[in-house]
């Protein structure tokens, strides 16, 4: 993207002025390198968002923003229900509630480093991933039901993981306001039996060791100390979510026309969140939510019985789990007002700053930690959310390094067997069902994440805590 | 895998992926509407893995309804997803009748095999980005949309 076509304001913050039929500026929070490498089809996305009806203050790029469907994935956009405003199944996307949980051991890389193959096998083993893979328990329609008004709760209920682990859930670990009616029975069907599994494409099971600390004090308090090894669970709500998205971008697109609300690509297919559609969406994207939920919580439970096995005496406590493909409802002060809204956060993190009272009591004083994952090569990030970050796009942050190159583009380059052996010869171990697969997630197909967390913090969205490299990856 | 366009004409039908930068786009060309949605989905299966490993030995039938062209092409590619998904299986051949606005769809393939078929990746969804049904003056029907994975 050409950064002349924007305003700069500063190194980290453009501006797309409102022309045309948005409602509201476009703003980019990314360094000139970083806007420069964005795909001009971000910046037509980031204007047709900020034409939708209802949209507060503006249509914001974070730096790690891609070309999606409709919204951009890295886009964050608020509306207002009392003056009219959407939502929009594309805005959240098909991965419904897909996000990071992150793990602490207590073990150090020493303790690690001699167990670190076994390890990466039993984990293989353990936790059902890849294309067709299925879970540890098959469920019945009821049994969905209340998993879908329970999340992590439900989990915890059925045995899987500690009631401890909710305090440091998102919502608790379960989404107020899921409607299991709303969701049809295709999309139960879907995920019968995939409760408990990792996924494939993007999603990722990593061993990682906490490598470098820029906010002591904050890690301090996320308990994450240079050297320890933790485990991050990249995964989303599965096929009840994909199945959700594909149902209500549907019946979106079908009643638009009912709405008067012209739309410049059908991507943005969106309801009146005042509407029995926009309600009945709402209420089946917090079931996936809590189903999003629910399935890391199995999946920590399958990674800790793997710990049990081969490191008896590691205690794993849960440090955060936050999603990043949401729409919430959320109090902003906006002209000095407090609003209620609803918050479309597509590829993007939510990243509350200290003293907000939806953080858990042992992180209200620093923040939220914002989980960001990388490429299986290169690195991940625990950033911190600010107090600043609040006032600059409804307290969200970045949500990955974000694709710099498509599938195609990557198979044609790189084999799955040379990056598993090229990262094998950088102490990185893979795992995966699929060599095309990894192929497709070769660390050079993305954008170089380090840039986007520093301008992240540049921008003031967040602050980074510490870098994690990646010891072990299980790549779905 | 990754087939280039070259004389329309003389390799008809076909199938083929075009870039998103997340996502694949997937193409299918012939010499109707049913054969270009035919191969839509057969670029729907290279999407996960070769469809030339695909042993076609169990056949699925399924149908849908919608109020145009565009339209009927992403209910039948989301069809085709959900029968992959539920029954944990992956369809090297598709055939397609249409009525109307009714499209009834065969499709044949197997259980998946990881080892096999080594599937790369778990396709979510068919979007109505870059979504497009059209026929040329040629009458080679074009068929394609970008697919979530």
């Amino acid at each position: 993207m050409d950064p002349n076509r924007l305003l700069k304001k500063s190194d980290t913050e453009w501006w797309l002025a409102p022309s045309g039929r948005m409602r509201v500026p476009g703003i980019f929070f990314a360094s000139e390198e970083l806007v420069r490498a964005m795909d001009e089809k971000v910046l037509e996305q980031v204007a047709n968002v900020a034409g939708l009806p209802g949209i507060v203050r503006a249509s914001f790029a974070m730096p790690d923003a891609h070309w999606g469907y409709g919204f951009p994935i890295g886009g964050v956009a608020a509306f207002s229900a009392e003056a009219g405003g959407v939502i929009s199944a594309g805005g959240v996307g098909f991965d419904i509630s897909c996000g990071v949980r992150t793990l602490c051991t207590g073990l150090s890389i020493d303790e690690v480093e001699p167990r670190r193959a076994a390890l990466a096998d039993a984990l293989f083993r353990a936790v059902p991933c890849g294309v067709g893979s299925t879970g540890p328990v098959r469920l019945s329609f009821s049994e969905l039901n209340d998993l879908m008004l329970g999340g992590a709760r439900w989990s915890v209920k059925k045995g899987f993981g500690k009631a401890t682990d909710l305090e440091t859930i998102e919502e608790d670990g379960a989404m107020a306001g899921a409607d299991p009616e709303a969701v049809s029975p295709e999309a139960k069907k879907r995920q019968r039996d995939q409760l408990g599994t990792l996924g494939s494409g993007n999603h990722y099971l990593e061993v990682q060791e906490v490598a470098e600390i820029f906010a002591p004090e904050i890690a301090a308090a996320y308990q994450l100390r240079a050297g320890e090894v933790v485990v991050s669970i990249h995964c989303g709500s599965r096929g009840l979510g994909h199945q959700i998205g594909t149902d209500y971008l549907r019946s979106m697109l079908a009643e638009i026309g009912s709405y008067g609300t012209p739309l410049p690509e059908r991507e943005l297919a969106c309801a009146p969140i005042d509407s029995a559609l926009g309600r009945r969406y709402l209420g089946a994207m917090r079931a996936a939510m809590n189903c999003a939920m629910a399935n890391r919580q199995v999946i920590a439970h399958l990674v800790r019985e793997t710990f049990d096995e081969i490191f008896p005496a590691a205690e794993l406590t849960l440090l955060y789990d936050v999603s990043h493909n949401t729409c919430k409802e959320e109090e902003h002060e906006v002209d000095g007002q407090n609003c209620r809204l609803f918050v479309h956060r597509k590829g993007a993190t939510r990243a509350f700053g200290p003293g907000h009272p939806a953080l858990p009591a042992v992180y209200r004083r620093v923040g939220q930690p914002v989980l960001v994952g990388g490429s299986m090569g290169t690195a991940s990030y625990v950033l911190a959310g600010t107090t600043e970050g609040m006032g600059r796009a409804f307290g969200s942050a970045v949500h990955g390094a974000g694709r710099s190159l498509s599938r195609h583009e990557a198979t044609r380059r790189w084999k799955g067997r040379a990056v598993v052996d090229a990262l094998a010869g950088h102490g990185i171990v893979i795992r995966s069902p699929s060599l095309r697969g990894v192929a497709e997630e070769a660390p050079g197909a993305y954008k170089d994440v380090g840039a986007v967390v520093d301008a992240a913090e540049q921008a003031g969205l967040a602050r980074k805590v510490v870098r994690l490299r990646p010891l072990v990856c299980i790549k779905g | 895998m990754w087939v280039e366009a070259k004389d329309m004409r003389n390799t008809l039908p076909r199938w083929e992926h075009f870039d998103h930068q997340s996502d694949v786009g997937v193409r299918g060309l012939g010499r109707s509407r049913e054969e270009a949605f035919a191969q839509t989905a057969q670029a729907l299966t290279a999407v996960v893995t070769d469809p030339a490993r695909v042993v076609t030995r169990e056949s699925v039938r399924v149908s849908c309804q919608a109020p145009d062209d565009e339209m009927l092409l992403v209910d039948w590619l989301n069809a085709v997803i959900y029968e992959m998904a539920t029954r944990g299986m992956i369809f090297g051949r598709f055939t397609l009748v249409r009525e109307g606005m009714r499209l009834d769809g065969e499709m044949v393939g197997e259980r998946i095999d990881v080892e096999r078929h080594q599937p790369a990746v778990e396709v979510k969804a068919a979007t109505v980005t870059c979504l497009r049904v059209a026929c040329d003056a040629e009458g080679v029907w074009t068929a394609q949309c970008v697919v979530d994975v």
